[in-house]
């Protein structure tokens, strides 16, 4: 056992603290006020390398790992949780299941620009009548001739607006249900696709969350990803996976909120003396670091797991299922030691409060996570 | 074009507290960071490369640990670093420093060398301008601006109140101002690259033709006769809602207080 980081993750750590601290923090409180699309730190970070860490260097990636990828996320996230899930959609979600399931041409077509940042990804499951129980699918696949016809509909697709491709389920045989779902690869340019109404959200709301629609959307029988009928098993492994981007985003935006809270009660007085001098504030904080670490060790460990090839769906039920809940916990606190002005948008706290939230909700509902730990244990 | 880009691990000193009781520096849990005079230094290096092509190595003396220095250094784009690090080097004074970054420049080739005016853990000044003397070389310090112009040089070197622009002819050495940039950041590939392509190479004292003596503490002229903190100050005293004439009134009155006039 080691937990300590490597030489090369100190510099990737320096890295990450200068960028989020120069570009992130600046503008995180006006991308959520504004509900803008961070597309200028997007393009930095691809500049940078960010976009495609833990992908190999064949395909234009970093040649890293995921801890170094999800090291990131937490880290923008401690600033800005929408920058956190713009990055962990775009790697997890939709790089991810193209390098893990896709064949060599979609590799070099689509994998390769994804990692280089210059098209940024998305993926398409969720549909209004199919959350939870994603294999309600509604969306369906027709094959003719060369070409699958898409029709129907998907909601909540984080980076909709600015995505270049999409990975999306459909039902290619309905009788057989979950056997029946396939994924494909979808370009922004497909006629017939378009984007639809943009939710307007309590928390990551620079992030751009909308409708995909599919009207006759012919796509490319070489777009499928890996055999007919094999999609509801990528949409579940690349879900274990984006939860330990989720987890670190939540991590992150726990740590951030602390590191607010610390700065915070040094500076404020009350009765005669700084409010870190009351043992409540004190004891709080050290609950609030004690879980975000333990939420870390998890996250990591989650990551770690996915680098040496070991199994870690379990695992990464886990990290999100705790950080989540940590951040949720740990941003609430950092409002109250805030008191009123925690409450005010002149502090960042209520922002990652309001943040926090979707942790427990997206890829997977805490609730989700509880089966799927525990469906390993019984 | 060859540039030799000189830099030095310096404590962060945003981050630095000062032991009350000896009045020595807590290094403990202090991050390092690349001098900041230095890393623009740098970066005026790797403009010059992206512009005309250049060859940029960095060249540090110091401990082991300097070598994260070095890596950050090929991760933001160096093509070579050499760590420069022998007990024989320790306890060196600027004298001795720049004498040991000479010998050992006298084994490398170069057109320009790039140091940092000064670094903000001894604020000297003096390592740059002494090391273009010790290989008698130009050189043009509190460098804003370098240019390439055929086989010169335009820096813009500054003053207080003003600024001279400078034709010199290579080779030579300029001192870099942190503010004439701001340094790329690293890049994610560069980081890997600087540990898995890259080498950091080491010379020690004996790749450099010198005798033992004139090197580390007993090559150093200078003697450190007593560290010290300053003593504390009192909080003073706050006049609020003055207006300029009664504000006059008392700064003279208290100065004559303390006769300070």
């Amino acid at each position: 056992m080691d937990f300590r980081i490597t030489k090369e993750q100190i510099l990737l750590q320096q890295l990450y603290k200068e960028f989020t601290e120069r570009e992130v923090q600046p503008i995180a409180a006006e991308i959520d006020e504004e509900e803008r699309f961070p597309e200028e730190t997007v393009k930095k970070m691809q500049q940078n390398g960010m976009m495609g860490i833990q992908f190999p260097k064949t395909y234009d990636g970093a040649g890293g790992d995921n801890l170094a990828y999800i090291m990131l996320v937490e880290e923008l996230s401690k600033a800005c949780g929408t920058t956190g899930v713009v990055l962990s959609a775009h790697a997890s979600l939709c790089g991810a299941p193209i390098y893990e399931f896709g064949t060599e041409e979609q590799k070099q077509k689509y994998l390769k620009p994804l990692a280089r940042g210059e098209k940024l990804g998305a993926f398409g499951l969720t549909e209004p009548n199919a959350g939870t129980d994603a294999a309600g699918q509604q969306t369906k696949a027709v094959l003719d001739g060369d070409h699958y016809i898409l029709n129907g509909s998907k909601i909540f697709i984080t980076n909709a607006s600015h995505a270049d491709i999409f990975i999306v389920f459909a039902m290619t045989d309905k009788s057989v249900g979950t056997r029946g779902i396939s994924a494909f690869i979808v370009e922004k340019e497909f006629e017939g696709f378009s984007i639809g109404k943009k939710e307007l959200k309590l928390g990551i709301r620079g992030s751009a969350t909308c409708e995909l629609i599919f009207d006759n959307v012919r796509v490319p029988k070489e777009n499928l990803i890996g055999k007919e009928g094999k999609g509801f098993g990528i949409a579940m492994k690349t879900l274990d996976g984006g939860r330990i981007g989720i987890a670190a985003q939540a991590l992150g935006i726990a740590q951030g909120a602390i590191d607010e809270t610390v700065k915070y009660v040094k500076e404020r007085k009350q009765f005669g003396r700084s409010i870190s001098k009351f043992q409540n504030t004190q004891f709080v904080l050290a609950d609030m670091q004690t879980r975000t670490d333990a939420a870390r060790l998890l996250v990591y460990r989650a990551a770690f797991n996915k680098d040496n090839g070991l199994p870690y769906s379990k695992e990464a039920a886990m990290a999100k299922l705790y950080a989540s809940e940590t951040a949720m916990w740990v941003t609430t606190q950092a409002v109250q030691l805030h008191g009123g002005y925690g409450y005010t948008r002149e502090y960042p706290v209520e922002r990652m409060m309001r943040d926090a939230k979707i942790t427990e909700i997206y890829e997977g509902t805490s609730e989700v996570q509880r089966m799927v730990i525990s469906a390993s244990m019984l | 074009m060859k540039i030799v880009v000189c830099i030095k691990q310096v404590p962060d000193t945003n981050e630095v507290r000062l032991d009350p009781k000896t009045g020595t520096l807590i290094r403990d849990g202090v991050p390092s960071i690349i001098n900041p005079d230095d890393k623009s230094g740098l970066e005026a290096a790797l403009l010059l490369k992206d512009q005309h092509g250049a060859h940029v190595t960095v060249l540090t003396m110091g401990p082991q640990q300097a070598d994260l220095a070095l890596r950050e250094a090929l991760a933001m784009g160096a093509d070579e670093a050499i760590l420069l690090t022998d007990r024989a080097f320790a306890g060196a004074d600027t004298w001795a420093t720049s004498l040991t970054l000479a010998k050992a420049l006298d084994e490398l080739d170069y057109d320009l060398i790039i140091t940092g005016r000064q670094a903000i853990d001894g604020d000297t000044a003096q390592v740059g301008p002494e090391l273009a003397e010790h290989l008698q070389i130009p050189h043009v310090s509190y460098a804003k601006d370098i240019k390439k112009e055929e086989g010169n040089l335009i820096v813009k070197r500054m003053f207080e109140d003003g600024y001279h622009l400078i034709r010199v002819k290579m080779p030579c050495l300029v001192t870099a101002l942190s503010d004439m940039n701001t340094p790329r950041y690293m890049n994610v590939k560069g980081i890997y690259d600087a540990y898995r392509e890259k080498t950091v190479k080491t010379m020690t004292f004996d790749d450099l033709k010198i005798e033992r003596e004139a090197l580390g503490l007993k090559g150093s002229p200078t003697k450190v006769k007593r560290s010290f903190t300053k003593g504390a100050k009192t909080a003073g005293k706050l006049y609020k809602d003055l207006d300029e004439k009664e504000a006059a009134r008392v700064i003279v009155e208290k100065m004559k207080e303390k006769f300070i006039i």
